[in-house]
């Protein structure tokens, strides 16, 4: 489907009003992987709401990115639970290894690090995602060699070259 | 197909052959003609490979021609998380755990072909005690008390029949075609239920200021936007009985005269969506939703909206405006939602756990509720008890419960021989309550009196080796992070108490910050617009209450009693210890180790940078926190 007509998709799901955008916006990101600043324009075109509302509803939810995310998208359980069993250490070392803060895509495309508040999930901790796969009751040791396979995934699926156009397809 | 209360009746006889395996009063009828077999699929379990279990279960099953007699039943969490992957065989009641696919043809050769249960799969309270078979016996199980997690576990939550068939919808019916909405909001008055969301405040009365609010067009929400760090208590009743909560939110419509409900679920559990719609679309098909329900004229519709990732969202007005496509930004109070609500008309919201409380309640009547539970604090609470503690997992306990119950005898206490510290209770903006208070009754009063919440009924077990003075700062950056910054007392308060909390942890602590804290919180408290800053002070206060000396030791000496906070440590190998292996040496990051195989390593002071990676790796113990 061309990019125009999966937007127009996306819009006659709702409703029109204001009270419809954060859904749209979630469908946006599912369909896309984040929010890609022309998709938002186009939408914000076709719904006649300012795009400055997007913008103001896109920084304030956590949920919502507006780069693309990397071919790995790492996510570190910082909730409480986890937190007391030293997920902060975790970040730590992902942080270091991967040269990026928590939040943050490396350069080449390949990593994308986040931290999120809880996945509810707390005998695990602390807790690991990588694209949705679980890795729990991690410690640095574990997330070194986490890092280890993800690598080697990595430069098996071709590494920076493929993720020259990142999450954007 | 359009069911009536007859037809209910209908499908609950149909049922009933099907779901005997799993009463337990059937334990002996049951036996030797059918087994269920109960895999937990919550989000715990699924995480740990349970619908993996699941498939070589059946798999195993058909290689025996055994799929006939033994049925697998996926149902939603069994709250012992911390063993998981989980399989109960009912009617016996056996409690298998911590399964992998490896065990399974053993386990069905052995149990269902041989009749001989495998103890190696079974609970035991230490390594070498005897094995306890029955769920029931176990310690975990055994002082829980179960209302709103009623059929956690025992249901397939993907079958509507199943939910009738254990007696589901039946108090809709009683409330549709044998009580008046007025009846209904008075025998919920009279049970003493109070939110469980975290303020607690009377369910039955906050029904009624909603019923009696001016206005034809009035709404009900649900409140399933769980924010709290290490809690999943609403989760988990979504995961596993959702028309348990759809029941509920039917009967609060009928009493208060709306015609549609949101449910505002968090959008990190992708799993408890799934479920809540599927079950939404069920209950359509039997006509439990929509127009004209069970024939009785009153109509409901419900709505779901998936949160996008904001705290501040469990605020009653900060969550309409989220659904009402704003900002979260909390308003002023009054106008109540109850007079002035989404889009302007009267609102009534309550969290899952107090929806899934209500049909019990119509069911069993109010004198039953109420005799559970304090003078207070009427009924059960479900807890999520995480943290340092033996038997992570989901908890229901009756008010006035202990927290030393809670914490030693359901949760089998502090592992590898640690010692307990505190228990937080309440999420981000509760408070840490220590050992001294631990025989504190579990109830809305007391937990206040201690300067803590009840909460929506996250509980963290703390160990020796956790920082108090850390924790507090990880919560207020929590709550600064979150804070929506509409009010500055939240706003820009939470952002110093940080810096000056990050100061301490980091040695940079002066004389008379705690009393600056305290200052700043009981100004925060009494000065924030909304509950998120009211509350954020919280952990703040009470650790400094109960803790201060730890405090006091990073101030005063530069020193992290916990050994937690980096600017205060350091890492030392016990020369006793070290067998010179290597492991910290090839594993440190900055190569700040020098050592040769065999001999005692040694870390240079200078350039480690206290990442902890020769701790965690030493197999030895020789590395040590100072």
């Amino acid at each position: 489907m061309e990019q125009a007509e999966k937007i127009q998709s996306i819009v006659e799901r709702y409703s029109s009003g204001k009270s419809s955008l954060i859904a749209v916006m979630q469908d946006v990101a599912q369909e896309f992987g984040y929010l890609p600043e022309e998709v938002l324009q186009d939408v914000a075109r076709r719904i006649e709401v300012p795009i400055s509302t997007f913008y103001s509803l896109a920084t304030f939810y956590k949920s919502f990115r507006l780069e693309p995310i990397g071919r790995k998208h790492v996510c570190v359980c910082v909730g409480t639970a986890c937190h007391v069993r030293g997920a902060e250490r975790v970040v730590d070392t992902l942080e270091r290894e991967l040269q990026i803060r928590a939040g943050e895509t490396t350069k080449d495309g390949n990593y994308t690090l986040e931290t999120v508040n809880c996945l509810g999930a707390c005998a695990l901790g602390p807790l690991v995602t990588v694209n949705g796969e679980y890795f729990g009751k991690i410690d640095q040791k574990k997330t070194a060699r986490l890092l280890k396979q993800l690598r080697s995934q990595v430069e098996a699926d071709g590494g920076e070259a493929g993720a020259a156009d990142g999450g954007a397809s | 197909m359009k069911i009536t209360p007859a037809d209910l009746e209908a499908i609950r006889g149909r049922m009933e052959p099907l779901l005997a395996p799993r009463s337990d009063h059937r334990e002996d009828a049951g036996r030797g003609k059918r087994l269920d077999l109960l895999v937990c699929a919550g989000t715990g379990c699924v995480s740990n490979n349970s619908l993996k279990v699941k498939t070589a279960l059946e798999k195993e099953l058909e290689k025996h021609q055994l799929q006939d007699d033994i049925r697998v039943i996926t149902t939603g969490c069994n709250g012992f998380c911390a063993n998981g992957p989980i399989v109960v065989v009912k009617p016996d009641d056996i409690f298998y755990q911590l399964l992998t696919e490896e065990d399974v043809p053993h386990l069905v050769e052995e149990h269902f072909l041989k009749g001989r249960p495998v103890e190696r799969l079974m609970y035991r309270l230490a390594e070498n005690d005897a094995p306890i078979p029955r769920m029931r016996e176990i310690p975990f199980f055994g002082k829980q008390q179960l209302i709103a997690l009623a059929n956690r576990g025992l249901v397939d939550p993907e079958n509507i029949d199943e939910y009738i068939g254990l007696g589901g919808y039946r108090a809709l019916a009683k409330a549709l075609t044998g009580m008046t909405p007025e009846a209904v909001i008075q025998e919920i008055k009279a049970s003493g239920l109070r939110g469980r969301g975290g303020a607690g405040f009377p369910t039955g009365r906050k029904w009624e200021f909603c019923r009696n609010a001016p206005g034809e067009e009035k709404y009900i929400i649900c409140n399933a936007d769980e924010g709290d760090p290490g809690a999943f208590m609403d989760r988990s009743i979504v995961e596993s009985d959702p028309h348990a909560l759809l029941e509920g939110m039917l009967i609060g419509a009928r009493a208060i005269g709306a015609r549609h409900g949101f449910i505002y679920i968090r959008g990190e559990y992708p799993l408890a969506l799934e479920r809540l719609t599927q079950a939404i679309e069920q209950a359509h098909d039997y006509g439990l939703l929509g127009e004209d329900i069970l024939g009785t004229g009153f109509s409901f519709e419900i709505t779901v909206s998936k949160g996008a990732g904001a705290f501040v969202c469990g605020e009653e007005t900060s969550l309409i405006g989220s659904l009402e496509g704003k900002l979260p930004e909390p308003r002023v109070r009054p106008p109540f939602p109850a007079q002035s609500g989404y889009m302007g008309k009267p609102t009534n919201i309550n969290n899952v756990e107090t929806w899934a409380n209500v049909p019990h309640i119509i069911n069993r009547g109010a004198a039953w509720f109420s005799s559970i539970g304090t003078e207070s604090s009427k009924g059960t609470k479900v807890f999520s008890l995480v943290g340092k503690v033996v038997n992570t997992g989901l908890v229901e306990v009756p008010m006035g419960i202990s927290m030393r119950e809670i914490v030693f005898d359901i949760g089998g206490g502090i592992p590898d021989g640690k010692k307990f510290k505190a228990v937080q209770t309440g999420g981000p903006s509760g408070g840490c309550i220590p050992e001294s208070l631990l025989d504190t009754p579990v109830d809305y009063e007391s937990l206040a009196q201690a300067g803590s919440i009840m909460g929506s009924g996250g509980m963290i077990v703390m160990d020796e080796n956790n920082c108090m003075v850390e924790v507090a700062r990880y919560f207020v950056s929590f709550t600064q992070e979150e804070s929506c910054g509409k009010c500055s007392p939240c706003r820009e308060g939470t952002w110093h108490m940080k810096n000056i909390l990050t100061d301490i942890t980091e040695g940079k602590g002066r004389e008379g910050d705690l009393e600056l804290l305290e200052k700043m919180g009981r100004l925060i408290k009494d000065t924030a617009l909304c509950g998120l800053g009211n509350t954020a002070p919280n952990p703040v206060l009470t650790t400094i209450r109960y803790f201060r000396e730890e405090y006091e030791a990073h101030i005063r000496d530069k020193r992290c009693p916990a050994g937690v906070c980096k600017a205060l440590i350091r890492y030392l190998i016990d020369p006793e210890k070290c067998t010179g292996c290597q492991a910290c040496f090839k594993n440190c990051p900055v190569n700040c180790i020098a050592g040769e195989r065999k001999k005692v390593h040694v870390i240079d002071q200078s350039r480690c940078i206290k990442c902890g990676m020769c701790h965690s790796v030493c197999n030895f113990d020789a590395v040590r926190i100072e």
